[in-house]
């Protein structure tokens, strides 16, 4: 008995979207200006989403906890956004970038939702052209394309190693516009604590001033999150500090279902962790799999003599080096999905062939020297200059003369909010966009379609289909917060929360908890899974629970600026999201996708997928914090794809 | 990756909050890393803090991977620390020797008020954005992407202006306290590009009067900014500021 209506349109997949919107009900612009909506978040999905419902008519309420809506963790994604234009002319259409994504998604992504993601790729970078989005291009004048993992043709756009910076920078000028001309309110420095529910719908949230500690109520038709993904759970990712999954979480407290939690991505090229007091990792960008190459060497010994300093990577001659990538998967080479990518660097270093010297020897070599040698240096620059330049000034190497070293981390929650087809959450009013939704990436996502999907979401699909839901509200007052019950119980539970937290008055600080619980969710939950070590990880985590609800400690004030009290309620919610992650993890007995069960594998070490017991989304519904959540399954149905075994050995 | 460890002192501003008088107090550390990001050495004081019972020092950061924007400090007298085409959380240890006594400090400029210790409010930039550092154009309705060629050159240049973090090492830097930079980043990306050319005038009159009015100084050429922009951010660009805010005060 599942309470999941996913709503997708009948039809064709081809005319779903086109016959959702002929049919849908729309707002009349006089009654959108009665329309408030809250956008929490301001990266690709809120920033897009609050800029193009404000241009409707629409009172947009816009939150974000950084100083400036430009600073959403967006800006760091590097490599580029996919699309269906076809302007290489290599066969690209939108069927196939729907058939790569569900693809990529190892069959765990649903499937009206993918190709609508496609058909709307194209009008994201018209739209991105038009704001003054500098895409890199020809000496023609014309735009350029570039291959990205996972894809047989050429349809990634960037933006030199900063596509999301300038994509993101073209959502924040479209907002700061409409910030300027008083259609949205934007509140910087503002922590959302809580949802408030009336008469069973979204009616607004309760936030935190960070600057003055205050606790303020905001009313609206409609909320809208945008918040990202929750992979800091793992301490260490390739995410923002603040990157952080609460909004959500308190959406999954007050009834909206969490998808496929373990659903995570762990991406293949990141710098090497070098000591214990590390903050986040740094991504290389994927974009760099073009033309570097990826090794560690063949002997054992060498490998070691590496690690020692004894050896160096150019020591290594040519056929000493295993290109294991190109000798697993000669079809896709360098460029198969990061879940396979990354899998094969820990499979490698596991064996001890790892590079790097640090306590587990993790590390492979990314290699441009054949690059160089085939293309000049002078075009490696121009094409990866700034990604060259940041990796010197962390590592203190210069990657034109020896290779890279990178290992996978955390990079991107596929798993998130269960949402509709008109990304409803299972609360009416609320809904969930980019990141933070589960639906269109699956059990993995092939890169440079985040930017894709995030900008789909808010540009393009959340303000056509939250009129489905808003033409209903019309008759809907706005109402002073202050007067309604809901707003002051959820203030009083707000504060009495932060209250518990700084009572607490223990011994141990906030980032002592986050990293404990990240090294259990690395260990136990990250690449290689298995029943034992998912069962030991939920205990494990049960403690870490315990002990930070009666050991945390929490200096300054409640009623002022207090960075450890901002990242104790976050990391409070990392705990919880870290078991529900590592529960879905043990619920699912297949290995698909970023999911890897050491249990289900075949004969070559490839993902083992169970799709006569596992081809549903993993919804869970929270049933208070005593008792365990409630599974309910939405059964995925492929109409305009034939479900196979990836394979990225041949074509 | 080699790395070793080193002990330094800190000379580091703190300021309780807007309206109270700050100063700076000493601490002390030992054996950080030198591989260790200058922010991560920020963390290890602040767990220190933390454990003897004291407030961590706030201080803005986000990313740290040198792109969003949001770490500032004034370290050793210089935006972003003693090393060049870098933000401060792109700033390594290695930059710093053993013994060394550290000085850190806030962005300092009328435009930019201190909120507590090394955090600033840097909502004027935002003001200055919404003033006019757009295209005005709407989600939709847009022509196709490759409708219009653009030259390469003025793309490369237009994305070089675009490379601009907004973080205010320029307004810090400055003298004056001059936000010329980074408006005239903006300015220029989109006058180079015909999408954004035809309010170019427009939107430079519209920018620097908000600027003006907001307390930021003058630009008076001495190209500091551009020595300490983590993005190397050009003067050229103020150049063309110039040039579209003259053809604006023309056309009045």
């Amino acid at each position: 008995m599942t309470k999941l209506n996913s709503k997708i349109p009948e039809g064709l997949l081809k005319d779903k979207w086109s016959n959702y919107k002929a049919h849908q009900n729309l707002v009349n612009p006089s009654n959108k200006r009665k329309l408030d909506i809250i956008v929490v978040g301001t990266g690709l999905a809120g920033g897009a989403a609050a800029a193009s419902l404000a241009e409707l008519g629409f009172k947009v309420k816009n939150f974000c906890y950084q100083d400036s809506p430009r600073r959403a963790h967006s800006i760091a994604a590097q490599g580029g956004i996919n699309a269906a234009k076809n302007y290489p002319n290599d066969g690209d259409t939108v069927y196939r970038l729907f058939y790569d994504t569900i693809k990529g998604g190892d069959y765990r992504s649903r499937e009206s939702n993918v190709y609508r993601l496609a058909e709307v790729s194209n009008d994201i970078i018209d739209q991105a052209t038009a704001q003054g989005v500098p895409f890199a291009r020809e000496y023609s004048g014309l735009l350029d394309n570039r291959s990205f993992g996972g894809a047989l043709v050429s349809r990634t756009f960037y933006a030199r190693g900063q596509t999301g910076q300038q994509l993101l920078l073209g959502a924040y000028s479209a907002l700061s516009r409409q910030i300027g001309l008083g259609n949205v309110t934007m509140y910087n420095r503002t922590e959302l604590m809580d949802i408030v529910i009336v008469d069973g719908k979204a009616r607004g949230i309760v936030t935190r001033n960070l600057i003055t500690g205050e606790i303020e109520s905001h009313f609206a038709h409609a909320v809208v999150l945008g918040t990202g993904g929750y992979v800091n759970a793992y301490f260490l990712s390739t995410n923002a500090m603040g990157s952080n999954g609460s909004a959500s979480w308190k959406a999954y407290k007050k009834g909206a279902f969490f998808a496929n939690p373990s659903f995570v991505q762990i991406h293949p090229t990141a710098i090497p962790q070098h000591g214990e007091f590390q903050s986040k990792l740094t991504l290389m960008s994927e974009s760099l799999r073009n033309d570097g190459r990826i090794w560690v060497p063949k002997n054992l010994e060498d490998a070691k003599a590496i690690r020692e300093g004894k050896k160096k990577a150019t020591d290594i001659p040519e056929d000493q080096r295993d290109f294991y990538l190109e000798r697993r998967y000669p079809a896709f080479g360098n460029l198969v999905p990061r879940d396979v990518a990354a899998r094969a660097a820990k499979e490698r270093t596991d064996a001890g062939y790892g590079i790097e010297n640090n306590p587990a020897g993790e590390g492979v070599y990314l290699d441009f020297k054949y690059a160089i040698e085939r293309l000049g240096k002078n075009v490696i620059e121009e094409r990866y200059g700034n990604l060259f330049q940041m990796y010197e000034k962390i590592t203190d190497d210069n990657p034109y003369i020896t290779p890279m070293k990178i290992f996978p981390a955390l990079h991107y929650a596929m798993g998130g909010t269960w949402v509709d087809y008109e990304l409803q959450t299972t609360i009416p009013g609320l809904f969930s966009i980019g990141e933070a939704n589960f639906s269109d990436h699956g059990a993995n996502r092939l890169g440079a379609s985040a930017l894709m999907q995030g900008l789909a979401d808010g540009y393009f699909v959340l303000p056509y289909t939250i009129q489905n839901y808003l033409a209903y509200e019309i008759g809907t007052p706005r109402s002073n917060p202050k007067e309604v019950k809901e707003f002051k119980e959820a203030e009083e539970s707000v504060k009495s929360y932060l209250n518990k937290l700084m009572g607490i008055k223990g011994k141990t600080s906030v980032d002592t908890f986050h990293k404990r619980l990240g090294h259990v969710m690395w260990n136990n939950v990250g690449m290689a899974r298995t029943e034992e070590g998912l069962k030991e990880a939920i205990a494990e985590i049960q403690q870490i629970k315990k002990d930070f609800w009666s050991d945390l400690k929490i200096t300054g004030e409640i009623n002022a600026m207090n960075v450890e009290l901002e990242k104790a309620n976050r990391v409070a919610d990392f705990i919880e999201i870290g078991e529900l992650m590592a529960r879905d993890a043990l619920n699912r007995n297949e290995s698909c996708g970023g999911h890897f069960r050491l249990e289900y594998q075949t004969d070559e070490g490839e993902a083992m997928r169970r799709d006569d017991k596992f081809m549903y989304v993993a919804a869970w519904e929270y049933k208070g914090d005593d008792q365990e959540p409630e599974l309910h399954k939405e059964e995925l149905k492929y109409e305009g794809i034939e479900v196979k075994t990836r394979n990225y050995k041949s074509a | 990756m080699s790395s070793k460890t080193i002990n330094i002192k800190l000379k580091v501003w703190r300021q309780k909050d807007a309206t109270t008088k700050g100063k700076f107090e000493n601490y002390e550390l030992s054996e950080i890393s030198t591989a260790s990001s200058f922010l991560e050495m920020m963390d290890v004081l602040n767990e220190k803090l933390v454990g003897e019972g004291n407030e961590p020092v706030a201080f803005d950061h986000d990313c740290r991977e040198g792109i969003c924007g949001m770490c500032s400090l004034f370290v050793n007298g210089h935006a972003h620390g003693p090393d060049t085409l870098v933000t401060t959380c792109q700033l390594h240890m290695r930059k710093f020797k053993d013994d060394e006594t550290i000085t850190i400090e806030p962005w300092r400029a009328g435009g930019f008020p201190v909120i507590k210790d090394l955090m600033v409010d840097r909502n004027a930039f935002e003001k200055i954005m919404q003033a006019g550092g757009f295209v005005s154009v709407s989600t939709g309705g847009v022509p196709d992407a490759n409708a219009i060629p653009i030259p390469k050159k003025d793309s490369d240049e237009a994305m070089d202006a675009a490379s601009c973090i907004g973080c205010g090492a320029c307004v810090a830097t400055c003298k004056n306290s001059s936000a010329m930079l980074f408006v005239s980043a903006k300015v220029s990306q989109l006058a180079l590009l015909p999408q954004g050319k035809l309010e170019a005038s427009r939107r430079a009159k519209n920018m620097v009067a908000v600027m003006d009015e907001l307390g930021f100084g003058n630009c008076s050429n001495t190209g500091a900014c551009e020595m300490e922009c983590p993005k190397g951010i050009s003067l050229a660009h103020i150049a063309r500021l110039n040039r579209e805010f003259l053809v604006a005060t023309i056309k009045e």
